[in-house]
C-alpha cells in the first residue's frame, strides 16, 4: 500500500502547486494593472515622460539668476478631426531662472459646430518639467468653443532656479485633442484620471 | 546509410525498456473524436507539433510575401496596407503559433518520459490548454478576410496605432491573443505540476535533463509574465470599446507606458523562446559527443540567472523614446549582463564537445548549427545593447537579422534538433539520413543567405516594416529573398523526413542513440500509449 500512499502524496502536492501557481497568476495579473498607477506616480516623482502639474502652482519667490539664461520654445499642435488652431506669436523667449513670464495663446474653432477640446502640454526634456511652475495655464482645462469663436488665453510660468545647469533649451508643446463626453469618460474616469494633463 | 557514421546501437537495449504495451482505455473514443477528447501526454504533444507545423508553414507564407515584395525597390505585388498586415500577421503566428507550441508539444512529449512520470500532472486541463490554440488562430487567421484587414501594426501592436488608429479587426486580436495566453498558462501550470510532484522516486531537482530543467524555469516565466500581456491587451480592449485612455495621451494616458508594459512583459517573452531551446541542446550535445555535459550545475544556474535578469532589461527596447541618461545606462548595462551566463552555457557546450566521440547525426548537425548561429546572434544583441549605437541600429534590418537569428537559427533548429533527436521514441523509426541531411543544409545555407546581409543592409540605414526601399539595398534584399524562398522550400523537406520517418524506415531499439542516457531511452521505441505506470528505477548519473 506505500504505492497508494505515494500516489495521494503526489495528489496532494499537484494540488498544492496549482494553487499556489494561481495565486501567483492573480498577482502578477493585478499588478500589471497596478502598473498603471505606479509608473503615474513614478513620472510625476520624477519628471520622466515630461507631464507637467494639472493644476495651478504658485511662484516661487526666489533670486533670478542672471547668469544663466534659458531659451524657452513654444510648439502647437493640432489633432486630425478636430477643426481648432492653437497658435502663439511667440515661437521662442530667452529668460532666466526664477523670472516669470507670460505668454499668450490664440484658440479658434474654425468648425461649424461647438465643440470642446483640450491642449495636453509636454515639456522636452522631461527631467526640465519637475523645475517648470506653471502659474495660470489654459491647459489646466477644457476649453468650449462655438462654431468660429477665438479665444485667448495666457501662460504664466517659471523655471525654477535649481533647473539643472545641463539644460539650455526647454521645449514646451501643446497639442489639441478633442474631448468625447463618452459614458466611460464619465463613469470610469477615476482610471485614468485626465487632470494630469 | 551513409557508412561514415557511427554503428547505431543494437538491440540488445530493448532489453532495459521500462513500460510495455499498456492496453488502452475498453471504451476509449476513435477517429476524430480519440484526438479531441484525448487526455494521453504523448498524443496532445503530437497535436500540438503537428499544430505548431501548420502555423510554421502559415507564418512562412507570409513571409514568402513580404520577401516577394521586397525582391525588388518598388512596389510589385502587394499594396503597403497588406504588407504590413502580412509583417504583423508574420510575428504573431511565427511567436505564439509555431515556437511555443512547437516547445509545448517537445514538453509534453517528452518530461514526463525523462522524469519517469505516467503522464502529465493534470491531463485534461492539458487537452483544454490544446484545443484552445486552433480556436484561437483561426480566429486570427480570420481577420485577414475581414473589412478593414487584419492587424497591422507590426507583432508589438504600439499604442497608438494599435488602439487609436487600429483596424476594426483589432478586437478579434486581442480576443484571440487573450485564448493562445491562456492556454500557455495552463500549459505552464501543467509542466511545473509535473516537474515539481511527479519525479521518479529518487530523481532530485540536481538529476533532472536540461530539457526539463529549462522547461521549468520557462514555464516560471509564462507564469510571470502572461498576465501582464492579458492586462496589457485588456487595456487596448478597454481604450478601444469603452473610452479610456490608458495609452491616450488626449486622456491623460501615456503611449510610452504601453511600451513598459509591453516590453515588460515581451523581453521575458523572448526568454520563454529560447530556454527550452538551451535544453534540447544541452541534452542532444552530450548524447552525440558521447561525454557528460560538462557544468550541469552552471547550466542551471545560468538557465535561472538569464529568466531573473529577463525582467530587468525590458526597456533596451526603447532606448530611442527619451529615456532618462541613468535609466540608458541601466538597461545598457543590465542587458550586457546576461551575456555572462549565456556566455557560460556557451562555453559549457564547446567544452562538452571538447575531446568527445563526436559523430554527426541530423540531431547533433542541428545543434551544432544552433550553438554556432545563436552565438552570432547573441553578438548582435551585444551590439544593440550598447545605447549610443542603438540610436543608429533602431527599428533597422540589423534588429530584424539579430531576432532571426536567434529565433531561427536559434529556437526553430533547437525545435527540429529536439524532433530528428526524438523522432525514433516516437515513431519507432530512424528519420531518413540523406533526406535529413540535405534539410539541415540546405537549411543552414538558406538561413544564412536569408539573414546574414539583412546585417548590412540595417547597418546601411534601410529601414524595417516598408514594403518599398532605397536603391542602394536592392542587391542585398535580392540575396535575402533567394535565402529565404530556398530555406522557405527546403522545409518541404523537413515534412517529407517526418511522414516518411511515421511510415516507416529503419527500426530504432528502445535507446536510438548510442550516448542517450536519459529515461526516455529506457522505454521501448515507438513508445506505448502509457508508460512508466509503475515508477521506473531510477540511478542518479554523477553530474
Amino acid at each position: 500500500m506505500a504505492a497508494n500512499g505515494d500516489q495521494q502524496a503526489r495528489q496532494t502536492g499537484v494540488r498544492r502547486t496549482v494553487s499556489r501557481t494561481l495565486v501567483v497568476l492573480a498577482g502578477m495579473f493585478v499588478f500589471a494593472f497596478a502598473l498603471v498607477p505606479l509608473y503615474d506616480v513614478f513620472c510625476q516623482v520624477t519628471g520622466l515622460n515630461g507631464k507637467t502639474s494639472g493644476s495651478a502652482q504658485s511662484l516661487v519667490h526666489a533670486d533670478m539668476d542672471t547668469t544663466r539664461t534659458i531659451t524657452v520654445q513654444f510648439i502647437t499642435r493640432g489633432s486630425p478631426g478636430l477643426p481648432w488652431k492653437l497658435e502663439t506669436d511667440t515661437r521662442q523667449l530667452r529668460v532666466h531662472p526664477g523670472e516669470s513670464r507670460e505668454v499668450v495663446f490664440r484658440f479658434r474653432n474654425q468648425g461649424e459646430g461647438p465643440s470642446l477640446a483640450r491642449a495636453v502640454p509636454s515639456v522636452s526634456p522631461s527631467e526640465a518639467s519637475l523645475h517648470l511652475r506653471k502659474i495660470t495655464c489654459f491647459c489646466f482645462q477644457e476649453q468650449r468653443l462655438a462654431g468660429g469663436e477665438r479665444l485667448e488665453a495666457p501662460l504664466v510660468f517659471q523655471l525654477t532656479p535649481d533647473l539643472p545647469d545641463d539644460i539650455k533649451t526647454v521645449t514646451l508643446v501643446y497639442t489639441l485633442y478633442p474631448v468625447e463626453q463618452t459614458l466611460a469618460r464619465r463613469y470610469l474616469g477615476f482610471i485614468s484620471e485626465g487632470d494630469q494633463a | 546509410m551513409a557508412s561514415h557514421l557511427p554503428p547505431k546501437p543494437t538491440a540488445q537495449y530493448e532489453e532495459t525498456a521500462g513500460g510495455g504495451l499498456a492496453a488502452g482505455a475498453p471504451h476509449a473514443p476513435r477517429g476524430m473524436m480519440r484526438w479531441l477528447l484525448t487526455t494521453n501526454h504523448k498524443e496532445i504533444g503530437t497535436l500540438y507539433l503537428i499544430f505548431s507545423l501548420t502555423m510554421f508553414f502559415i507564418g512562412g507564407i507570409f513571409a514568402m510575401v513580404i520577401r516577394a515584395e521586397l525582391f525588388q525597390p518598388g512596389l510589385q505585388l502587394v499594396q503597403p496596407e497588406f504588407f504590413n498586415q502580412m509583417t504583423t500577421m508574420h510575428g504573431l503566428i511565427m511567436v505564439f503559433g509555431a515556437v511555443m507550441p512547437a516547445f509545448v508539444g517537445l514538453a509534453n512529449w517528452m518530461v514526463p518520459l525523462q522524469i519517469g512520470a505516467p503522464d502529465m500532472a493534470l491531463p485534461r486541463l492539458n487537452n483544454f490548454s490544446f484545443w484552445l490554440l486552433p480556436v484561437a488562430f483561426l480566429m486570427l487567421l480570420s481577420t485577414l478576410v475581414m473589412p478593414g484587414g487584419a492587424p497591422d501594426f507590426g507583432w508589438t501592436f504600439y499604442a497608438p496605432l494599435s488602439t487609436t488608429y487600429a483596424p476594426p479587426s483589432t478586437t478579434f486580436f486581442i480576443f484571440s491573443l487573450h485564448l493562445a495566453g491562456i492556454s500557455s498558462i495552463l500549459g505552464a501550470i501543467n509542466i511545473i505540476a509535473t516537474i515539481l510532484n511527479l519525479r521518479a522516486p529518487g530523481m532530485r531537482m540536481m538529476d533532472m535533463p536540461l530539457f526539463v530543467w529549462t522547461w521549468l524555469i520557462t514555464a516560471f516565466l509564462l507564469i510571470a509574465v502572461m498576465p501582464v500581456l492579458a492586462g496589457v491587451i485588456t487595456m487596448m480592449l478597454l481604450d478601444i470599446n469603452f473610452g479610456t485612455s490608458f495609452f491616450n495621451a488626449a486622456g491623460g494616458g501615456d503611449p510610452v507606458l504601453f511600451q513598459h508594459l509591453f516590453w515588460f512583459f515581451g523581453h521575458p517573452e523572448v526568454y520563454i523562446m529560447i530556454l527550452p531551446a538551451f535544453g534540447i541542446v544541452s541534452v542532444i550535445i552530450p548524447t552525440f559527443a558521447r561525454k557528460r555535459l560538462f557544468g550541469y550545475a552552471s547550466m542551471v544556474y545560468a538557465t535561472a540567472s538569464i529568466a531573473i535578469l529577463s525582467f530587468l532589461v525590458w526597456a533596451h527596447h526603447m532606448f530611442v523614446v527619451g529615456l532618462p541618461l541613468v535609466a540608458e545606462l541601466f538597461f545598457m548595462y543590465s542587458t550586457m549582463l546576461i551575456a555572462v551566463p549565456t556566455g557560460v552555457k556557451v562555453f559549457n557546450w564547446i567544452t562538452t564537445l571538447f575531446r568527445g566521440s563526436i559523430s554527426f547525426e541530423p540531431p547533433m548537425l542541428f545543434a551544432l548549427a544552433f550553438v554556432v548561429l545563436f552565438t552570432i546572434g547573441g553578438f548582435s544583441g551585444l551590439m544593440l545593447a550598447i545605447s549610443p549605437a542603438d540610436f543608429q541600429y533602431h527599428d533597422t534590418y540589423f534588429v530584424v537579422a539579430h531576432f532571426h537569428y536567434v529565433l531561427v537559427p536559434g529556437a526553430v533548429f533547437a525545435i527540429m534538433a529536439g524532433v530528428y533527436y526524438w523522432l525514433p521514441k516516437w515513431t519507432g523509426h530512424y528519420p531518413h539520413l540523406r533526406l535529413s541531411q540535405w534539410h539541415f543544409w540546405l537549411s543552414v545555407i538558406g538561413v544564412n543567405l536569408t539573414f546574414f546581409p539583412m546585417h548590412f543592409a540595417g547597418l546601411a540605414g534601410m529601414p524595417r516594416r516598408i514594403p518599398d526601399y532605397a536603391l542602394q539595398f536592392a542587391d542585398f534584399n535580392m540575396v535575402t529573398s533567394l535565402g529565404a524562398f530556398l530555406f522557405g522550400a527546403s522545409q518541404l523537406l523537413f515534412v517529407a523526413v517526418v511522414i516518411l520517418c511515421i511510415r516507416g524506415g529503419e527500426k530504432a531499439p528502445a535507446r536510438a542513440w548510442e550516448g542517450g542516457e536519459d529515461l526516455e531511452w529506457s522505454v521501448p521505441s515507438p513508445a506505448p500509449l502509457h508508460t512508466f505506470e509503475t515508477p521506473p528505477d531510477f540511478k542518479p548519473q554523477q553530474h
